[in-house]
Parts: C-alpha cells; structure tokens; sequence
C-alpha cells in the first residue's frame, strides 16, 4: 500500500483539479456581478449592486425575463401532461408501432440543435407563427418532451401496474384509477420532468434565436446579443441571478426525489 | 409481452373473443395517448426536416448543385473538417478528465462521492450562456488566467486564449464535460465490487485488476460518453460563437449563417443534410452495440 500512496495522491490531486475546471467558471460570476468597476476586473476593486439594479431597472431586460418565465411555465404546464400520457402508454403497450414511436420522440434530442432551428424557423415562417409567445412555448414543449418522457418512463418502471389493476377491477374507470393509485406514487418522477422541462425552456436559446423577436424576445436571445456585441457586467448580474435559481431547482430536485416512492 | 401480463390480470377477460377485442382497444388508446407528442414533434420536426432534404436537392428544379459546392468548395470542406478536428479533441480531452472523475465517484465513500457528483451537475445545470460569459472573463487577454499567468512571472506577455478555436475548445470541454462523466458514472457505478476484490485476491496489483478487469467493464460507458459528446460538439453553436470569437466557423454557424446573411436556403439545408447523415451514422452504429436510451440517459 505504501507505493500506492504517490500515485494515489497524484490521482486524488488530478481529479481535484478537473473539478476545480468544472466549478471554478460558475464562482468567478458571482464576485464580477457585485464590482463597482464598469470594466472586466477580478477581484472587483469595490463592492456594489448598481449591475443589479440596471438589470431591474432597464424595461428591455425586464420584458426578456418576463417573456422567459411566461415560456418556461407554460411550457411545464404543456409538456408535464403530454409527455405523462407518452410515457404511460410507452409503459403499457407492446404494439410495433411503439418502437418507432419512441425513437420519433427521442428525436428532438438526437438531431442537431441548429437543424430543429432551421425546421421549426421554416414551418414558423410559413404558419405567421415566428415571432410569437405560443411559438416560443410550442417549439420549448417539443424539446421538453423526451426529458419528461425519459423522467416519467423510469418513475413507471418503479411502479407496480397490478395496483391500477386491483383499483380498475373494484370498479374505477382507468383515468381515475390513475390519477388516484398510480399518480401519486410517480409523483417525484413527474415532478423531475416538470423541472427538467422548465429549466430547458429557461435555457434554451438556440431555436429562441431563430424565431423570437421584437417584443417577444427571452433572456437567453438578449444575453447572447449583449454577449456578441459587448460584454456589459449587467450579464454578470444576469447570470449570478440564473444560476442561483438553476441551484434553487436542483436542490428542489433532490427533495422531490427524496420522497418516499412506493 | 406486456399485454400478456394485462391479461393475465384480468380473470373476467379470459375469454380468447374478448381478449382479443380488450388488446385492440387497448393498443388504440395507447396510440391515442402517444398522439398528442408525436404530433408535436411530426410538425415542428419531421415535416420541416422532409422539407429541408427536399431543398437541398433544389435548385430550379432537382439538382446536386448544393451537394456539389460542398465537396468542392473550400470554404464549406474547411468547415467540416474543423468541426470534426474539434469534436475530436474535445471528445478526447472529455475522455482524458472525466474517466477519473467517474471513477473517484464511483469508488469513493458516499459522501465524498455525492460531493464529486454534485460539482459535476451544478454546471450541467447552468446556462451555457452564463458558462461561455465565464469563460469570455477568464480567458480574455486582460483576464483572470492571463493576469495570475503574468503575476507569478510564467509568460511575458498575455496568451491569445480566446475568440479563436483554443478558446472554443477550453469552454467546449467544459460545458460537454457532465456528457462524459454521467454516462461513466452509470456504468462503473454497476460494476460490482466483488469482482474487484476477487480480482485482488487472485493476486492481481491494482493496475492489473483496474486494467483487466474494471476498464474493460466500464467499455460500454466510454462509448456512450464519447458518443455523447462528439455528436453534441458536432452540432455546437452558442459556445464557438461566442467564445471563439466568429472566427472559428463550425458546421452549424455555416448554416445559421447561410440562412441569416445569405437567405440561401440551398446551402444551408444541403449542410444540415451532410451533418445529419453524420449524426444519425453514429448514432445508428453505437446503438447496435450500446442502447439508445443508455447514450441519451444524460442528456
């Protein structure tokens, strides 16, 4: 063991520093968001909230955020239900079609980011629904569903079904049978997806680009425009605000996973 | 084989008239459940994607001429081929530095193992804006990496970090890193122990167990990791635009530029085409040797 130690201790040490890689970027914004100093400095020379308050001040920044938020609820609230149903019936049936079915659903995540842009930008264009809220929404659910569906298909897996029998056959119809017995005991599960289908719609920025605009731009599409063009600390302030709600949504995770599952 | 286990459930439709009728009604409401988000993904991804293959055989009529241009244009194969260079150095250096740290968390005791994984999906769970913007005041030439560099007297003068493809690549690797280290973590974390102790007990030194043993078990997660991340970092927009600067023109600001500057629908779509076609190709070879859902499972 004892000529193990070197190496251990060089393994220990390299593994330290590969997270200190890792962390180190999300620590640096935090200080950066409070400098008093207009330009990039670190450490910042004094300390204030004025990036804070131009953030909260400025109409531009607010109208993004509330686009942002609009988005990522509704698109919770869409994709939670549709990807529920996608993923019981993926649970329950052993038809052919289902194969392809959930390949077509898992597309969303398997094609390149900029190729859905483009498509959902031309069906958009064509539909006179490019520049929309609802188009933000609808395109976000589309990318929401295979993590909901993904979520959801494990909580199933976890679930003995012959419960949602044994309630059916005393008499309840299916969709009460399941929203009574099977629904709460997936709830951490479709609570995940939930989450998970917010946070992606909070972040997603890529499709945003392409088919948001004007009044209806959100956060991600006016950041990487600030970033383009210049880099303003108001975006420190952004993003030390961004990544204190993804912590506070993580940590909202745990807890839903730490719930007793049945 | 699941509906066999429903009917087996259900003394009252023993009858083999009325099980057949159950299992029809049946498969129609799970495709009727299915069919809300198939659709959603039919019309905002699969038509549009027919349409796009539909466009770059266009031109006046059918032709390759879009086809044409990117084999033979320089322009265009220079794209690809630093695409790919990218991905492959990023897959890499993925593999270099998330192997460990799968492995620390997979062999450590809990709690410090919760701690490794904790740091690994915090920034997974962070804008990859808010990465790329970290990353834009780290590397710049009055940064935090340059300035600490000329501090303790290591370079002369500030390096050229970033708004050029070393940057894209640092940030890369960084924001692609978690796509590396979840799928290896699910792996190793189901290798089973005794096999190591055997492996030990046998007389195996560590190296020799870890090698002949542990590695070749946590083969599957390798592939789904690497598989992860180059097929993600082949269609990577955000981070090289940002970071590096425009200047590193990857395959996807091809197409967004094809389409935003030029209006040339053409050419963008015929790009899409080709990086698709990579895309699904390996997809398609490593899903026959490591299922779909295990290489997706961290995305």
């Amino acid at each position: 063991m004892n000529k193990l130690s070197l190496s251990r201790i060089s393994f220990i040490g390299y593994v330290a520093l590969v997270l200190i890689f890792l962390i180190l970027p999300l620590l640096i914004v935090v200080p950066m968001s409070f400098s008093d100093s207009r330009f990039l400095s670190f450490p910042p020379s004094s300390f204030s909230f004025r990036w804070y308050e131009t953030f909260f001040n400025n109409p531009g920044w607010m109208s993004a955020a509330k686009t942002s938020l609009i988005v990522a609820f509704s698109t919770a609230l869409i994709a939670t239900p549709i990807g529920v149903a996608a993923a019981y019936a993926i649970n329950n049936s052993s038809h052919w079609l289902m194969r392809y079915l959930k390949i077509v659903l898992l597309l969303p995540l398997i094609v390149p980011i900029i190729i859905v842009a483009t498509g959902v930008f031309f069906i958009y264009a064509l539909s006179g629904m490019l520049y929309t809220i609802p188009g933000l929404i609808m395109a976000d659910v589309m990318l929401a569903l295979p993590y909901v569906i993904t979520a959801v298909t494990a909580g199933l897996h976890g679930f003995d079904q012959t419960q949602e029998m044994v309630a059916r056959s005393l008499g309840m119809n299916r969709f009460r049978a399941f929203m009574s017995v099977t629904l709460p005991q997936i709830m951490p599960s479709v609570m995940t997806g939930a989450i998970f289908a917010f946070i992606q719609a909070l972040d997603e920025t890529m499709v945003a680009l392409f088919i948001s605009g004007g009044q209806n731009q959100p956060l991600t599409v006016r950041m990487f425009t600030a970033l383009r063009d210049e880099i303003d600390p108001t975006i420190a302030a952004i993003s030390t605000l961004l990544t204190a709600a993804s912590f506070a949504l993580v940590l909202l995770l745990v807890l839903a996973r730490r719930q007793p599952t049945a | 084989m699941k509906a066999t286990a429903i009917n087996n459930n259900y003394p009252h439709v023993s009858h083999r008239d009325a099980s057949l009728g159950y299992r029809r009604r049946e498969h129609a409401l799970m495709l009727l459940l299915m069919s809300p988000a198939v659709l959603v993904v039919f019309v905002l991804l699969l038509i549009p994607l027919g349409w796009l293959i539909g466009q770059s055989f266009y031109a006046d009529g059918f032709s390759l001429e879009h086809y044409q241009r990117i084999f033979t244009e320089g322009i265009y194969w220079n794209t690809f081929w630093v695409t790919f260079r990218i991905s492959f150095i990023v897959t890499l250096l993925a593999l270099l530095m998330g192997y460990p740290i799968a492995y620390a968390a997979s062999i450590l005791p809990r709690r410090w193992s919760m701690l490794v994984l904790a740091l690994v999906i915090l920034p997974f769970w962070t804008s990859v804006l808010v990465r790329a913007y970290a990353w834009l005041i780290l590397l710049q030439r009055s940064g935090v990496v340059n300035e600490s560099l000329l501090g303790v007297g290591l370079i002369d003068a500030p390096l050229a970090l970033v708004h050029n493809e070393l940057g894209t690549i640092i940030a890369t690797v960084h924001i692609l890193l978690p796509f590396m280290v979840l799928p290896l973590y699910a792996t190793m974390q189901k290798i089973p122990s005794d096999l190591i102790q055997a492996g030990a007990s046998l007389g195996g030194t560590p190296l020799h167990v870890f090698m002949r043993v542990f590695f070749p078990l946590s083969l599957s997660g390798v592939l789904a990791g690497m598989t992860l991340v180059f097929v993600l970092c082949l269609g990577f927009y955000i981070t090289p635009e940002l970071v590096g600067g425009g200047r590193t023109v990857m395959a996807s600001m091809l197409v967004s530029r094809n389409i935003q500057l030029y209006s040339d629908w053409g050419a963008a779509s015929a790009v899409s085409v080709v990086l698709l076609i990579c895309v699904l190709a390996i997809f398609y070879v490593v899903s026959r040797l490591v299922p779909l859902e295990k290489i997706l499972g961290a995305k």
